[in-house]
């Protein structure tokens, strides 16, 4: 987008979320870029799945609006909107091809495809599965998979239906640290690829500077002694850490002045 | 080491599974050669040489009067029944759960009404289905399907609900529409949880077929069993009593090998 100016893609424009009479979110505004990889961070139950759910259309906000590309609020996910949760994000009763086959047939009268559509389906899956390293286990079922499988399965899943945003709800949570080091290179390879928008709530600061051109931090902003629960959460820091995270290497150092030698 | 960590051998685990088998039958001869030494024309406790050719007889002579073999005729008849009250109670249960299970007017319209119907007891109202629905084979179909269906449809439902929301939003996000998240997301994994409930209506069935064939039928399993206990016919009526529960496990062995062999998925995650 060198010259014009970058048009603002996702705009989320004064949000709340309230479940019952509890807050969960205020006040969220935030406007991301098309092709920016969004980090979020904060702390647990502050209402960061909350937010992807808004953003997925899963859920409606009590007030404000959240807009893709300058459309109107969607009113429940779609083919727009892709996702990837910590866990059942893939079928557990199709093989691994078939799972990816499904990210295009889906949207199809019946669900599947036929004839040729189908064989050339096939070799797409088959193209995306040799380009997430899963063709040797194209027949087999989610089930034998390790984590770290499964969840590169359910990354090309979602990838293989182009949405025009990725979301991502702690997708390497369950997973060994080393897994998730490869994880990180296999995710910034697609986006190199793709240049796709992704949001990706995480509890990992390091991964979401490492991963992401910016880093939003979720937090209550006000605070009663007396009621935990009488306020919601809403962005409090929003990094850049587009640069090799130095706002996150600046914190390290403080940390590290601040130790007692 | 602790009791519950104690696993039998091979051997020994065989050998416990026939025990109470074993000691069932040893005790039943006891009884019976007891009770034949008092009196031999006892009828109570046929001995099991008597029971042996009784079933030989049941199996392979035609009765005298109408020149047929009553039990196989008992059989197909009662397996017919069995197997139209059931089936239709699966079909039945399998569409209606997975409706009430995803859409939810369909489930504020039909959950509490299927709670509450399910709570009638079906043999109370099977003068209602001799009246309505006569004596033949229509009423004793549809006292198995009153019988089990309202508990299929309440599992089937719940199954549906316990799919994990995470799945059904991920086929949206593939741009399915309800259609297709109903026949490639939701049915293919009820269809395992369908047998798994059958196997479990089984019983109930059995018993609610007994039930109606015992009060107005011409031919079945059970109208024999309930024909000759006039004549305290013991042998007889434990023939078919084995042979009916033989014909249970064999039906509940099948469906846990179809599941097996039809949803290889499900043993994956073993
Ligand atoms: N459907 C709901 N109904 C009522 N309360 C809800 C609902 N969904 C979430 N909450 C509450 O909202 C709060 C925020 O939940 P959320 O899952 O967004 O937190 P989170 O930041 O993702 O936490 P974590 O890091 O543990 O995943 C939690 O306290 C949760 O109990
Ligand atoms: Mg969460």
């Amino acid at each position: 987008m060198d010259g014009g100016q970058p048009v603002s893609f996702v705009t989320a424009e004064n949000i709340f979320q309230s479940y019952g009479a509890r807050p969960i979110l205020e006040r969220v505004n935030v406007t991301v870029d098309e092709g920016e990889f969004i980090s979020i961070v904060g702390a647990s139950g502050c209402g960061k799945s909350t937010f992807l759910r808004l953003l997925l259309a899963q859920e409606r906000p009590t007030r404000g609006e959240i807009r893709i590309a300058g459309a109107p609020p969607a009113v429940e996910p779609g083919l727009d909107r892709g996702v990837v949760f910590q866990k059942y994000s893939v079928f557990p009763h199709m093989t691994v091809r078939e799972n990816i086959v499904a990210g295009e047939s889906f949207r199809t009268t019946w669900g599947v495809f036929s004839g040729a559509h189908k064989k050339a389906a096939r070799d797409r899956a088959d193209d995306t599965l040799a380009r997430i390293g899963l063709d040797h286990v194209a027949d087999q079922y989610p089930a034998t998979l390790s984590g770290g499988m499964q969840q590169r399965l359910a990354i090309g899943q979602a990838l293989a239906a182009k949405p025009r945003i990725l979301l991502l709800d702690e997708p390497f949570g369950a997973l060994d640290p080393g897994t998730r080091l490869s994880m990180h290179d296999f995710l910034t390879e697609l986006r190199a690829e793709t240049r796709m928008t992704v949001f990706m709530v995480t509890h990992d600061l390091e991964e979401g500077f490492k991963l992401g051109d910016r880093v939003l931090v979720f937090d209550k902003p006000r605070w009663d002694p007396t009621d935990p629960n009488a306020y919601g959460a809403t962005i409090t820091y929003d990094f850049d850490a587009r640069d090799g995270g130095i706002p996150f290497q600046r914190i390290e150092e403080d940390t590290h002045v601040l130790r007692p030698a | 080491m602790r009791l519950i960590n104690r696993q039998p051998g091979v051997a020994l685990k065989a050998a416990l599974m026939a025990l109470p088998f074993v000691l069932t039958f040893v005790a039943y001869w006891i009884g019976s050669e007891i009770r034949l030494a008092e009196n031999p024309s006892d009828k109570l406790l046929p001995a099991p040489s008597t029971i042996a050719a009784t079933a030989e007889r049941l199996f392979t002579e035609p009765d005298r009067r109408s020149d047929r073999i009553l039990l196989w005729h008992d059989t197909a008849a009662s397996l017919m029944r069995l197997f139209l009250g059931v089936g239709i109670s699966a079909l039945l249960a399998t569409i209606l759960g997975v409706l009430i299970g995803l859409l939810p007017h369909v489930r504020a319209t039909l959950a509490g009404f299927v709670a509450v119907v399910s709570m009638i007891p079906p043999l109370a109202i099977l003068p209602i289905l001799f009246i309505v629905f006569g004596l033949g084979e229509l009423s004793k179909v549809v006292l198995i399907i009153v019988g089990i269906l309202p508990f299929l449809i309440r599992d089937q439902s719940q199954r549906v609900l316990d799919i994990p929301r995470e799945m059904i939003v991920k086929a949206e996000t593939l741009g399915a529409s309800s259609l297709v998240i109903a026949l490639r997301v939701v049915l293919p994994q009820l269809l395992p949880r369908l047998i798994q409930s059958v196997r479990l209506s089984l019983g109930p069935a059995w018993l609610f077929l007994i039930a109606a064939e015992a009060i107005a039928s011409e031919v079945g399993l059970g109208y024999r069993i309930f024909l000759v206990r006039r004549f305290l016919a013991m042998d007889v009526i434990l023939t078919y009593v084995l042979w009916i529960t033989l014909l249970a496990f064999l039906m509940d062995l099948a469906l846990r090998t179809l599941s097996r062999k039809a949803f290889p998925w499900t043993e994956a995650s073993l």
